[in-house]
């Protein structure tokens, strides 16, 4: 584990306040606060059900919370469409895999530099110089981010459908589309899910390099403890909405509640 | 890697190759990717695919432009031919087009398209005709043509902005519905006269002019059409190729993903209904000059179901295959329909396919017993009936060019009742049985049925073009569905991964 150089004085980038969501009566997340420091690594764990990837959804303006506040560099977010959001720096995944399957993974990472460029579409008919310039830095910015996952999603690959790519490259495609958004914090939705022990150390020092090389902040969902250990500067486990533990891996891990979330109270007790 | 070589019974690990070199499997480093190369498709189809694909897109646009001008000097050299295939052809990729935009692209399925048409032509009809006595030139009511398109169609994108799929499809027919309604019954009366002229319409359209310059003859018309569907194909290729391209196509694939990597989806879905109804304002009043007048029921569900066929038969979402699409439907319906100028044509055509797909039968005897079925089931019925029921059963009509079909196919002379509809209904459920037999016994009752269509055909189906042509559609549009689902020239689509 990288030893990160303790800050001086955080800087709050993304706040949570008094955050609230129910589906039909059931509480998904009941008043919670977080809070993530510029240049930090997060991780949320917690048992399945626990309302991490709700908590994402509401950060990303696809659920509109019922009460408390969201704020990203002091702007709120609240009721914002999830383009706007966007625009403001916050970039996701998504667990599920959400990649536009029947495109290029080039045109894929393209794609999702919309927000971030300007030129309409009468000025793309008329091929004018700034159309070509903007384009060529589109099409410069996708490389770019594609590089960052070695020779992965490199030469040929480009022009290739994303739903030939395995399960592994669309989980890297999904991180270089939202990094081409050029977000301000990244949520990383179970980055390592389905790929081999492997691929989850090269993704694990990859979301490093992302903090350290590509100045991200990252909010990261994770299940497995491997990645969750060893780049998180800070960990939140969550139960039925309830934030019930925070701190470093060690301390969050050991806590008797989030044991007993993971495994029942009969096997806290027998522990 | 704690490796050790040096236990007994294990077989040696391949040395490791220099780390300078390539060749071996890396972090980082794919060997699926660095192989490609051995992987391409080989063999006449594999060399066809890859010579269409790199081949530059203006190539092709410029090819066809070229192929298109040059037709009226030797493959529709009579006026009829150039106005039946060549202007219609184009027509219908206009047409194609527009709906390509919204359905191909932005994936929306709008089945209020041909109202758009029918705006665009309407306008240019009453803007440039004896009705109300105006008579603007072209290039004034063309571009409030397509203006006139675009509002009601930023109206209806509004309101249907956040409908999906089948609601979007109820509402935007029943705009359709709605416009036929509209010009053909309610015909609002303004200065004197009913806007839309009722079911008569609105005659004796103008000719398009062209800062004086008058398009009337055919030859004049086909090479402007030529212009107008090459520019318009060019400027949506650009539009797709750009940002707000790929954006059309990102919402389409996945509409909450394109709007979480912000594009603004509704936004996005407006302006393909704009562009397409633009499109669809421009080819309405095209269509409107070169008819020379605007008729509300043109614009009824089979049309729409036409230009939808020329889209899906070309591949949604290609341009090259808008034009393919076009080609063969309108091809299709010219040639079914009763013609002077090439009697026997279709019959030719329709034998030949039939010749064609049961040559593809694989192994090749079982396309032989095909052939022989179909040929002795033919002899054999005919000598049965003439035995029975003699020439009033058989003596039908002769057939030029072809006599031994009259000798082999049953033609009663004159209507038997209900003959032509039981015929029908046999066909049909011949095709069934076949369906649900396996193995020979299939190809055994092949042979009968495609006698029994080839009796149908020459009965019924040559007999009425209009339902023959939809019947034809749908059968192509099946069995594409069967072969290529993306259509002829659409890139291969994958739903569910």
């Amino acid at each position: 584990m990288a030893a990160v150089p303790e800050p001086t004085s955080p800087t709050p980038l993304l706040e949570l306040n008094g955050l609230s969501m129910s589906f039909g009566g059931l509480k998904v997340i009941d008043n919670l606060d977080l809070v993530v420091n510029q240049g930090e690594i997060v991780s949320v764990i917690g048992p399945n059900g626990a309302g991490k990837t709700t908590l994402f959804n509401l950060i990303t303006g696809i659920y509109r919370p019922e009460a408390g506040q969201i704020r990203l560099g002091g702007e709120s977010l609240v009721g914002l469409s999830p383009h706007k959001i966007n625009k403001a720096g916050v970039a996701r995944t998504f667990q599920t895999l959400r990649l536009f399957l029947n495109m290029s993974v080039i045109e894929n990472v393209m794609a999702s530099q919309y927000g971030r460029t300007k030129v309409d579409v009468v000025r793309a008919m008329l091929r004018t110089p700034g159309m070509r310039r903007e384009e060529k830095a589109i099409r410069r910015q996708a490389e770019e981010k594609l590089s960052f996952f070695g020779q992965r999603l490199m030469g040929y690959r480009w022009n290739q459908p994303a739903y030939s790519l395995s399960y592994a490259n669309r989980r890297r495609l999904e991180i270089a589309r939202a990094m081409a958004t050029e977000p301000r914090i990244l949520l990383l939705d179970e980055p390592a899910a389905g790929m081999n022990p492997t691929e989850t150390h090269e993704i694990t020092e990859l979301i490093g390099q992302l903090r350290d090389d590509g100045g991200y902040t990252i909010l990261l969902i994770e299940h497995d403890m491997h990645v969750v250990e060893g780049i998180s500067d800070r960990v939140v486990a969550l139960d039925h909405g309830v934030k019930i533990a925070e701190g470093s891996f060690e301390a969050v891990a050991t806590d008797p509640r989030v044991v007993e979330a993971y495994l029942g109270t009969k096997a806290a007790s027998t522990k | 890697m704690s490796d050790t070589p040096d236990t007994p019974g294990v077989p040696e690990p391949p040395p490791e190759p220099p780390a300078e070199t390539e060749s071996g499997p890396k972090v980082g480093v794919d060997s699926w990717v660095a192989s490609h190369e051995g992987r391409t498709q080989r063999g006449p189809l594999g060399w066809l695919a890859h010579g269409w694909e790199s081949t530059p897109d203006w190539i092709k646009l410029l090819a066809f432009v070229a192929i298109a001008a040059s037709l009226p000097y030797w493959l529709l050299r009579s006026e009829g031919d150039l106005f039946n295939f060549g202007l219609y052809t184009l027509l219908f990729v206009g047409f194609g087009l527009g709906l390509n935009v919204v359905v191909g692209y932005a994936g929306l399925l709008d089945l209020g398209y041909v109202a758009f048409l029918g705006i665009g032509s309407y306008t240019y009809a009453l803007l440039s005709s004896p009705y109300y006595g105006i008579h603007w030139p072209a290039e004034a009511v063309i571009p409030i043509a397509m203006l006139a398109a675009t509002i009601p169609a930023a109206i209806l994108g509004f309101s249907a902005r956040r409908l999906l799929g089948d609601y979007l499809a109820i509402v935007t027919l029943f705009f359709a519905e709605a416009f036929v309604v509209f010009t053909n019954v309610a015909n609002p009366v303004l200065f004197g006269k009913g806007l839309t002229g009722g079911a008569n319409g609105i005659p004796q359209v103008d000719p398009l002019t062209f800062f004086g310059y008058k398009i009337s003859s055919t030859k004049q018309e086909y090479f402007f059409l030529i212009g107008a569907v090459a520019v318009v194909a060019g400027a949506l290729y650009l539009a797709n190729q750009s940002r707000t391209g790929r954006a059309w196509r990102a919402s389409r694939e996945d509409p909450l993903a394109a709007e979480v990597m912000s594009m603004p989806v509704n936004r996005l879905k407006i302006l393909a209904f704009i562009f397409s109804s633009a499109v669809a304002g421009l080819f309405g009043a095209i269509f409107a000059a070169i008819l020379t007048a605007a008729v509300s029921t043109q614009f009824g569900i089979p049309f729409l179901i036409t230009i939808y066929a020329v889209i899906i038969l070309g591949g949604l979402g290609s341009i090259a295959g808008v034009f393919v699409g076009a080609i063969l439907i309108n091809c299709t319906f010219v040639f079914l329909e009763p013609q002077t100028d090439h009697p026997g044509f279709k019959r030719w055509l329709f034998y030949g396919a039939i010749i064609v797909l049961v040559a593809l039968l694989k192994p090749w005897y079982k396309a032989v017993v095909v052939f022989v079925g179909t040929i002795a089931t033919g002899f054999v019925a005919h000598a049965v009936v003439q035995a029975w029921g003699g020439s009033a059963w058989t003596g039908g009509k002769t057939i030029n060019g072809a006599s031994w079909l009259s000798h082999w196919v049953i033609i009663p002379k004159t209507s038997h009742g209900n003959f032509d509809n039981i015929l029908y209904i046999g066909l049909v459920v011949a095709m069934v049985v076949v369906m649900m037999l396996k193995g020979w016994w299939r190809i055994i009752a092949l042979g009968p049925t495609l006698y029994l269509t080839a009796v149908v055909w020459e009965n019924v189906l040559s007999e009425n073009p209009g339902v023959t042509a939809l019947i034809l559609f749908g059968a192509m549009l099946v069995g594409l569905m069967i072969k290529r689902p993306q259509g002829l020239l659409g890139q291969a689509r994958v739903e569910i991964v």
